[in-house]
């Protein structure tokens, strides 16, 4: 129980998808200029990465490892990847029309966002077993929505500021970034204490 | 001669177009790693553009981003045991930024928004100028963050003895500030 609250904190906080590791930068930087917007691609990350890793793991351990194909490794998680999407976008229409105009329009965007595929990678080579990998997918899409959320909430006030012409757009965003990423190095202390 | 030139200033994948973050920032910390990089990265957008323009005709409508990513996917791989084999170390150290090409947008995007409308000649051109495109951006973020964070560039000596090494430049934070003032500065240079 301890390893999964280890596992958890430094997911969410410590070691973030985004600002530690760079994985989801493009939604971090595109979609993430509504609060609103923010948590409906920081639910659907969350459920896919969860849904990915766990399903993942099985078929990493049960099948890739088993018949000695490894190296299909890449290959056969993004076809994972891309046939969750559509198997939760299709499960969502049907049973959940609220839930599916909220995640909709962000559910294709997630076969390209490189935190599933990254999250599903680290899972590996952490050599997690099934019940970390779902709690490592899951905290992992958590720290992901977190940090869109609070970067969506700077942006609102950001087009109110006064930013120098030509660092208007992306840059001001990347140093807002980098900035956010020096605030979560505090929290890096937390689990070693 | 243009789809190949667009790709080095006028449509920059990393500047320009803020394709292919992820690597972008993360294996920046060394100039010898975004080097790395970038030749994978050209190799895989090559190689992904010189089949999908081939096949372009026969893929079914519906199933070519599925198709384009088995098919990147798969000269990811070949990249990755090559790195494995021939470099060990840069593998190590470029980590799990080998495979998370086959997330990379600069390689989807080029495959559909070009390689997939246009002839073969005119694919491998645009695949080889938004490579060399990348492969400067990485290289001068990486050197730029090398030479303050540790004061070497592809591991010599050139501050001088006494520099105080600016860590944080090494660090992820380093990443999105540099490439957010490099950003502001190709904004200045094209405006005039």
């Amino acid at each position: 129980m301890k390893d999964l609250i280890l596992i958890f904190v430094s997911t969410v906080l410590i070691n973030n998808l985004v600002l530690s590791y760079f994985l989801g930068i493009c939604p971090f930087l595109g979609v993430s200029g509504k609060i609103e917007s923010a948590i409906g691609m920081g639910a659907a990350v969350t459920f896919v990465m969860t849904l990915a890793t766990t399903i993942g793991w099985l078929i990493y351990h049960l099948a890739l490892v088993k018949f000695n194909l490894i190296f299909l490794e890449y290959v056969i998680f993004i076809l994972v990847i891309a046939s969750l999407v559509q198997i939760v976008e299709m499960f969502i229409r049907k049973f959940s029309q609220p839930l599916y105009d909220a995640l909709g329009i962000y559910l294709p965007l997630i076969t390209t966002n490189c935190a599933i595929l990254g999250a599903a990678l680290f899972m590996v080579t952490k050599n997690y077993s099934f019940l970390e990998s779902a709690v490592f997918g899951f905290s992992g899409g958590l720290g992901f929505s977190i940090v869109l959320i609070i970067m969506a909430g700077i942006r609102e006030d950001l087009s109110y500021a006064d930013i120098p012409k030509h660092f208007k757009g992306a840059p001001i965003t990347l140093i807002v970034a980098g900035l956010l990423a020096l605030i979560f190095m505090g929290f890096s202390g937390l689990i070693s204490a | 001669m243009k789809d190949f030139l667009k790709g080095l200033w006028g449509q920059h994948p990393v500047f320009r177009q803020l394709l292919g973050m992820c690597p972008t920032l993360a294996v920046t910390t060394s100039a010898l790693n975004g080097i790395s990089m970038g030749l994978a990265v050209i190799f895989v957008l090559f190689f992904s553009s010189l089949v999908v323009s081939l096949i372009k005709k026969i893929v079914p409508n519906q199933v070519r981003i599925a198709v384009y990513t088995v098919i990147i996917a798969t000269f990811v791989t070949i990249v990755d045991i090559f790195f494995k084999a021939n470099f060990p170390q840069i593998s190590r150290a470029l980590g799990p930024y080998i495979p998370l090409i086959v997330v990379n947008c600069i390689i989807l995007g080029r495959c559909e928004a070009f390689a997939s409308r246009c002839s073969v000649a005119k694919s491998l051109l645009d695949a080889l100028g938004m490579g060399l495109g990348f492969t400067w951006g990485v290289f001068l973020l990486g050197s730029i963050r090398e030479v303050l964070g540790m004061g070497t560039i592809l591991g010599f000596q050139i501050m001088p003895q006494g520099y105080n090494h600016l860590i944080i430049m090494i660090l992820p934070a380093g990443a999105f500030i540099v490439l957010g003032l490099l950003i502001a500065l190709m904004n200045r240079i094209e405006e005039r």
